[in-house]
């Protein structure tokens, strides 16, 4: 008999965590098979944030460093200095890379480090709670912001991928959606090419991938996907960023 | 760089650190230790498959270090008092981890920015953990140039052997200072012992993860008890100590690094008075040597330490002596270097109070009576 869906290779064989609806298995899955794809899981370190994917490590059947919190791509910096020919990859939330880990994510850009980000952006901190986030939208309601982000109290959502893009060692930043099967399709693309840009040792690649969180958010899954599609898109729309790959 | 050569401090410490392996140094600028990421700069900008980056931060400094050791290199990051607060947290990963690395520490005043003269102030943040959570690390302190080099490999080795970060505990004055060393044979870093724990990609094993969250509790405190049985091991292995001059002392001085030499000082000049008086200085901090200072202090009528701080290690000897005697501290804080000669004054002093009893009366008032009259 032919097999025509398994879980990759670079998956362990452990049920996720995550809450129903969350787009991170969905990531992690396609971060997995572009692994494979690619054939470099025997080569690969990826670095975990602290958040929701911080257990990143118990399901990516690759060897994984631990980083403090926003620290992930100062941390991937020394394991790819000292390892130029493996392949390493950061996986971070918002509030991990948009807020406590900017200074690293932009100085790490900026030198052009060779390391791939996957950028989750869920627009709150979900594992303490769904607190506000760099990226929490105007009027967005979380528990730190429970009458609505206001800008002249809380700021501006941050973009922080166009930020990075302004970067000169900044080699391909895209930004997308995993809110429906054409937006998980062009997903899984952007990574496949950031993971490329790395083989080719071209620079830094970055992708953000707008994501469910429909606990925080209080809405169910359908909603949630509905929510990105319609509202989180306005501030952060799907894009090419930057491609001079 | 053959025989004897004339050098200072912050060098010392980086040739040592080269020739120990270390091909990897992250690091960023403070005052007074801008002349070892110089040299490392310099030096590796010479050698092959050498890292030197200047981070963007303290913080991310040693974050690079974290990253540079799980994937097995000898890895080094230095910085004086304000910049290694800034690199506690990632120290407490890499205790917390079990990951190698070396930390210079070349001590200035403080607290807050303080200045950039030589202190003694991080005494506890070295010795107690300094960041978060339930840790040690191993603090050595040199004193003299030739020491800097042969501690900083020894700093390596440790870190190897017993998988944890390693301090070298310095001030502005000692990497400033010129002094004649003679270097060990540099080490091949192709020849180091292989670590068969390290990230490099996991072809042809299972793979690896190096973490420090153990979200059970019970996991948490396994950690905590393999790391307390390690920090026993490293206590019992490799705590060490000058003593000069302490067979027929009635009174030690306890000092450590530039202290320990202005003590010294002070300590030659009263045995020139006549006084029975020697030094006793820790070269670990941590582990400090508690068990050599309480077996000298049964033979001890005063212990005097003197710290270029308010007193911090003070309290680790009166946890060493455990009342066996009496111990008083004379301090000069906030970047203030004594003279031997002052040093000389205070021993003499105490060492007449000592004679004339009148420590019976100032032994309750502990350290609050430092400052002693100059």
């Amino acid at each position: 008999m032919k097999k025509i869906f398994t879980r990759p290779k670079s998956l362990k064989d452990t049920p996720f965590h995550y809450c129903p609806g969350c787009g991170h298995s969905i990531i992690h899955r396609l971060v997995a098979e572009v692994i494979d794809e690619l054939n470099i899981r025997e080569r690969t370190i990826g670095v975990p944030p602290a958040g929701c994917a911080v257990l990143a490590y118990n399901y990516f059947d690759v060897d994984m460093a631990e980083a403090p919190h926003g620290r992930a791509a100062a941390v991937a910096t020394g394991i790819k200095r000292v390892l130029p020919d493996r392949i390493v990859f950061t996986y971070q939330g918002d509030g991990d890379i948009a807020a406590i880990g900017t200074a690293e994510i932009i100085h790490a850009a900026n030198r052009g480090e060779r390391i791939t980000a996957i950028f989750v952006n869920n627009a709150v901190y979900g594992m303490t709670g769904g607190q506000m986030a760099p990226t929490t939208i105007l009027g967005q309601v979380t528990t730190t912001s429970p009458g609505g982000r206001v800008s002249l109290r809380d700021g501006n959502p941050l973009d922080l991928s166009l930020m990075l893009g302004l970067a000169a060692g900044s080699v391909y930043i895209e930004r997308t959606s995993v809110s429906s099967p054409k937006g998980i399709l062009r997903t899984k693309k952007a990574i496949r090419k950031a993971f490329e840009v790395q083989l080719d040792d071209k620079g830094f690649s970055l992708v953000e991938i707008l994501s469910p969180c429909p606990t925080n958010w209080k809405m169910n899954p359908t909603e949630a996907v509905h929510w990105i599609d319609e509202t989180m898109v306005k501030f952060f729309p799907p894009q090419v960023i930057k491609d001079v790959a | 760089m053959a025989g004897k050569v004339l050098m200072r401090g912050t060098h010392v410490l980086g040739e040592a650190a080269i020739r120990a392996g270390c091909r990897a140094y992250f690091g960023y600028p403070i005052t007074p230790q801008n002349e070892l990421p110089e040299y490392m700069a310099s030096a590796f900008d010479k050698l092959d498959k050498a890292i030197f980056v200047q981070a963007e931060s303290e913080i991310a400094a040693i974050n690079m270090v974290i990253g540079a050791s799980v994937a097995g290199a000898r890895v080094m990051t230095s910085s004086s008092s304000p910049g290694i607060s800034l690199k506690q947290e990632g120290i407490s990963y890499l205790a917390g981890m079990e990951l190698p690395a070396v930390v210079i520490n070349m001590m200035r005043g403080g607290p807050g920015l303080g200045n950039i003269a030589p202190a003694q102030g991080d005494y506890f943040q070295a010795t107690k953990g300094g960041g978060h959570g339930d840790y040690r690390i191993i603090v050595l302190a040199p004193a003299y140039g030739q020491e800097i080099a042969d501690m900083t490999r020894e700093a390596f080795d440790l870190a190897d052997r017993y998988r944890t970060p390693v301090m070298i505990l310095g001030d502005g004055m000692m990497g400033q200072m010129m002094e004649p060393v003679i270097f060990p044979e540099p080490i091949e870093p192709a020849s180091l012992p292989k670590k068969d724990w390290v990230l490099d990609g996991c072809k042809g094993r299972p793979s690896r993860i190096i973490h420090s969250l153990w979200l059970d509790p019970p996991l948490e405190e396994e950690l905590n008890w393999r790391l307390a049985r390690k920090y026993e091991m490293i206590s019992s292995e490799i705590s060490d100590q000058e003593m000069y001059l302490v067979d027929d002392a009635e009174m030690v001085v306890t000092a450590y690094g530039t202290a320990a030499r202005i003590a010294k000082g002070g300590v030659g000049r009263a045995r020139e008075m006549g006084l029975k008086v020697g030094l006793f200085r820790p070269k670990t901090l941590w582990p400090f040597p508690s068990r050599t200072l309480a077996a000298l202090s049964r033979n001890l009528e005063k212990i005097l330490v003197f710290e270029m701080s308010t007193g911090q290690m003070v309290e680790d000897v009166r946890l060493a002596v455990e009342g066996r005697c009496d111990v008083s501290f004379y301090g000069r804080p906030g970047g203030v270097v004594s003279t031997p000669e002052e040093i000389a004054r205070v021993i003499s002093s105490t060492y007449h109070q000592m004679e004339s009893g009148v420590h019976r009366a100032s032994h309750s008032h502990g350290a609050s009576q430092c400052r002693a009259a100059t």
